[in-house]
């Protein structure tokens, strides 16, 4: 019997199929698999806790202690700041506010665009408006470009998760004569909660580990962080630079470095998924 | 029987959504502290009517209301001095699937009184406790008002939805299907709970079941295709209708 | 007093809105000042298409990093198109349930990974791969090319693609599938159709949002692909996209004349053809979703 030609080519392109997603997930557990075997070995109790010391980036004694907390401190103020801003625009886009009207699709839109922006270019920006301000590079000025960048994370998110609020149950609120700020921060918010910290720890894990924004914007230094105005390390530049150097001793803690941030990525995400299923105790579906 | 009070008058009334027209020159007057059913085919504009009362009809896009809409002599539409919220108060409304707002039972009931008047804890507690009775639910949630509202049956959760509409004290209930989505005993509960209420407030319900219509409505209006058909005392319509149509929606050839 | 504090609300968020949209508009006018000396200077088309970029001698050519960020880019997009869509249609139409749920989040997971580790990853375990397959074509290579570029940056796309396909895909409205087996079409026929008739013009859009990611890329690819400023003339040659050319010389560029403009220009660049996808995605995104509205 002839093989059918239509049975041939559905099996031929199954075979594929599996094969392209068989790539694509192993090219994730290949760029694990990398950076843990060559992370693990070079990590230490010492690498996380100490700062570098003289003669680090020759080879000497010290650790990642400045890039760790910088990073963090970075994240954490451009995340509250981000919050603030993204909060009421995701809000504002409700139907209540200004719903299907062509304004809210031109912010949408504008959104959209701010979404792809490379994040070099958000370097740049932040760049030219520190040296407008007279500015060096510092804690301040990373923290400002990194909230450019979340924000349209940020927004994106949040305006996904207040979609998901049935009119009804706003308009429940409103038939007890609520008005609209009412029902937006004592209903909205309640029903959408988890789904905002969701939101903002995804912002949270794009602000740690972004490098190309914060190369002109926040510098390095081996110090932990001490004021605003002072450069900052952080841990993505802090892989770039140690990998930059001659010495196979500082590559590895390059790699030390990355499995740190690996694993913080890895956490922040497993935490955003905890959250949005835990706290559905008083959604209302 | 004689209309002693009109509470809500409406004349003219048309509504229309973008280009749908749903409700076309509506002229009524709605009795005071009765149960009035509306009725009428899916889709003929009583949701529509129902939410022009308390102007919840205002939060969808491009809708257009003429005429007038009179509670208790103030022009809700047309007078400029009107606050929509203050309106909605007058009014409570309960919807066919009950919604519950995202929060313990007790804040449920207490959501209304938190926002429209400073209340202190006891006071708040007076309340809750007050309005869970009225509705019949005070002897099966009272060990758990901290609990989420969520968690309750749906017959539960519609008596809730009453208390918590109840406890703004409007003057006027709005009802849109409300044991539609209910087992009978839980809907016999809420007819029973309307008839018991209807001392005191005039109530108005939307329902396309025309049994119950007949068990517990005092006024019927009936409503085709966005159209008012005839409207009068429960007896008159069901026994002697008028018109064509009512006569055939009631002998179930429409609906 | 309620109405009150329901007006103030309204008026910030108003206020926060507006200014928040006007964010890349900013960012535009700010490029544009900068660059302004540069632009004012030489005339366009040298600028875009000259090879020669000296700027000590004052000769800013950006044919090389235009033609280094195109390729790169290219490649990484002939490496991601196939593998995406055999996987979004894998995931949307024959995957079971329980393995879509695995898959999905774990291909989410490439979006987070920052492109540090990305560049790390490229070193240590792509460039030795590309240096094999230089080989046995007879090309020696240090492995810092065009080539591992592009294979690094189409990992780093794979989400983007496959996570907006898949989601298309499974909004084509099943009658097309069903009149399909209706009419006694099997399965990889029916999906052809969906994929053909239905999801196309979303895939594109999904595509044009990769490229755009894959344009405006910097740390991955400047780590692997050697920032050589020639035209590279294979995929074995090293390149110098323009996002690279920016992060390596931030540092220089105050010192010499016209050089922090002509960095100004490159991201003024990098903006308008990541802007101009957009909208081109956005315009196709928006007719799908109309299409499918009612």
């Amino acid at each position: 019997m002839r093989p059918n030609p239509r049975r041939v080519e559905e099996n031929i392109f199954k075979v594929l199929m599996i094969a392209s997603t068989t790539i694509v997930v192993s090219s994730l557990l290949i760029v694990f698999a990398v950076v843990i075997i060559k992370g693990a070995p070079a990590l230490s109790l010492e690498m996380i806790t100490s700062t570098p010391k003289g003669g680090y980036y020759l080879g000497g004694e010290g650790g990642i202690l400045n890039a760790i907390t910088g990073s963090l401190c970075l994240a954490f103020g451009a995340t509250i700041l981000s919050i603030i801003l993204a909060l009421p625009v995701a809000l504002y886009l409700q139907r209540d506010y200004i719903g299907k009207s062509k304004f809210a699709r031109a912010v949408r839109f504008s959104l959209d665009v701010a979404f792809g922006v490379p994040s070099i270019v958000y370097g740049v920006f932040g760049f030219i408006i520190m040296l407008y301000l007279g500015m060096k590079a510092c804690l301040l000025g990373g923290i400002f470009v990194l909230t450019l960048l979340e924000l349209p994370i940020m927004i994106r998110a949040m305006d996904e998760v207040i979609k998901t609020v049935p009119p009804a149950l706003k308009e429940s609120s409103y038939a007890i004569g609520a008005n609209r700020l009412e029902t937006t921060l004592r209903v909205v918010l309640k029903q959408i909660f988890p789904g905002i910290v969701s939101a903002v720890i995804l912002a949270f894990g794009r602000g740690i580990g972004d490098a190309a924004s914060i190369l002109f914007t926040t510098g390095y230094t081996d110090r932990l962080p001490q004021s605003l105005f002072d450069p900052v390390a952080s841990l993505p530049l802090a892989v770039f630079f140690q990998l930059g150097t001659p010495f196979p001793e500082v590559q590895q803690r390059a790699y030390a470095s990355a499995l740190v941030l690996l694993v913080l990525v890895l956490v922040l995400s497993i935490l955003s998924r905890i959250v949005t299923a835990k706290y559905k105790r008083y959604v209302v579906r | 029987m004689n209309l002693k009070k009109q509470h809500i008058s409406v004349q003219n009334l048309s509504v229309t959504y973008g280009n749908q027209p749903a409700l076309m020159d509506i002229t009524l007057k709605i009795p005071d502290k009765q149960i009035t059913a509306i009725i009428g085919p899916s889709g003929c504009g009583k949701t529509t009517l129902l939410k022009s009362f308390n102007r919840l009809i205002d939060l969808n896009d491009e809708v257009k209301v003429s005429g007038t809409v009179n509670v208790d002599g103030i022009d809700i539409y047309n007078d400029k001095y009107v606050d929509p919220t203050y309106i909605r108060k007058k009014m409570g409304l309960i919807f066919q699937k009950p919604f519950p707002l995202p929060m313990s039972i007790y804040d449920n009931v207490a959501y209304g009184p938190r926002i429209h008047k400073k209340c202190n804890s006891k006071e708040l507690d007076r309340l809750v406790n007050h309005y869970l009775k009225m509705v019949g639910l005070w002897d099966e949630v009272s060990d758990r008002l901290s609990t989420p509202a969520s968690k309750l049956s749906s017959g539960q959760q519609q008596r809730l939805c009453l208390a918590r509409s109840l406890a703004v004290e409007p003057e006027i209930l709005l009802a849109d299907e409300p044991t539609s989505a209910l087992d009978p005993i839980s809907a016999q509960h809420i007819e029973k709970t309307f008839m018991e209420l209807k001392k005191d407030y005039t109530i108005i319900v939307v329902t396309h079941i025309l049994r119950q219509a007949r068990r517990i409505a005092d006024y019927l209006v009936f409503l085709y295709m966005g159209k008012l058909i005839e409207h009068g005392p429960t007896e008159v319509i069901l026994n002697y209708p008028k018109e064509e149509k009512t006569r055939a929606y009631i002998k179930g050839e429409i609906s | 007093m309620r109405r009150i504090k329901d007006l103030v609300a309204n008026r910030l968020m108003l206020g926060v809105t507006i200014f928040v949209s006007l964010l890349v508009v900013f960012i535009a006018i700010g490029l544009i000042t900068k660059s302004w000396p540069i632009m004012s200077l030489k005339p366009l088309p040298e600028l875009l298409f000259s090879s020669t970029w000296s700027p000590m001698n004052g000769s800013f050519g950006f044919w090389p990093f235009i033609v280094g960020t195109l390729t790169v880019t290219a490649v990484a997009m002939v490496i991601a198109i196939p593998l995406c869509i055999l996987t979004a249609l894998f995931l949307a139409e024959y995957a079971p349930n329980h393995i879509r749920n695995t898959m999905k989040p774990i291909i989410d997971l490439l979006a987070g990974i920052p492109s540090v580790v990305y560049g790390l990853v490229g070193i240590l375990a792509v460039i030795p791969v590309v240096r094999e397959i230089a080989a046995i074509f007879g090309i020696s290579t240090t492995g810092y090319n065009v080539l591992t570029g592009g294979i690094v940056l189409a990992i780093m796309v794979f989400p983007i693609i496959i996570a907006i396909s898949e989601e298309v895909i499974k909004n084509v409205p099943n009658d097309m599938r069903e009149v399909s087996f209706a009419l006694g079409a099997t399965k990889w026929q029916a999906t052809k159709l969906v994929f053909a008739r239905g999801a196309l013009p979303g895939i594109i859009a999904a595509i044009i949002l990769g490229f755009s990611r894959a344009f405006g890329e910097t740390m991955a690819v400047l780590m692997v692909v050697g920032n050589v400023a020639k035209t590279p003339s294979s995929i074995f040659d090293p390149a110098y996209p323009l996002a690279a050319l920016i992060a390596n010389n931030y540092g220089e560029m105050m010192s010499i004349p016209l050089y922090d403009s002509a960095i100004m220009f490159a991201a003024l660049i990098l903006l308008v053809v990541v802007v101009l996808f957009n909208l081109a995605a956005s315009y196709i995104l928006i007719k799908v979703e109309n299409r499918y509205a009612s």
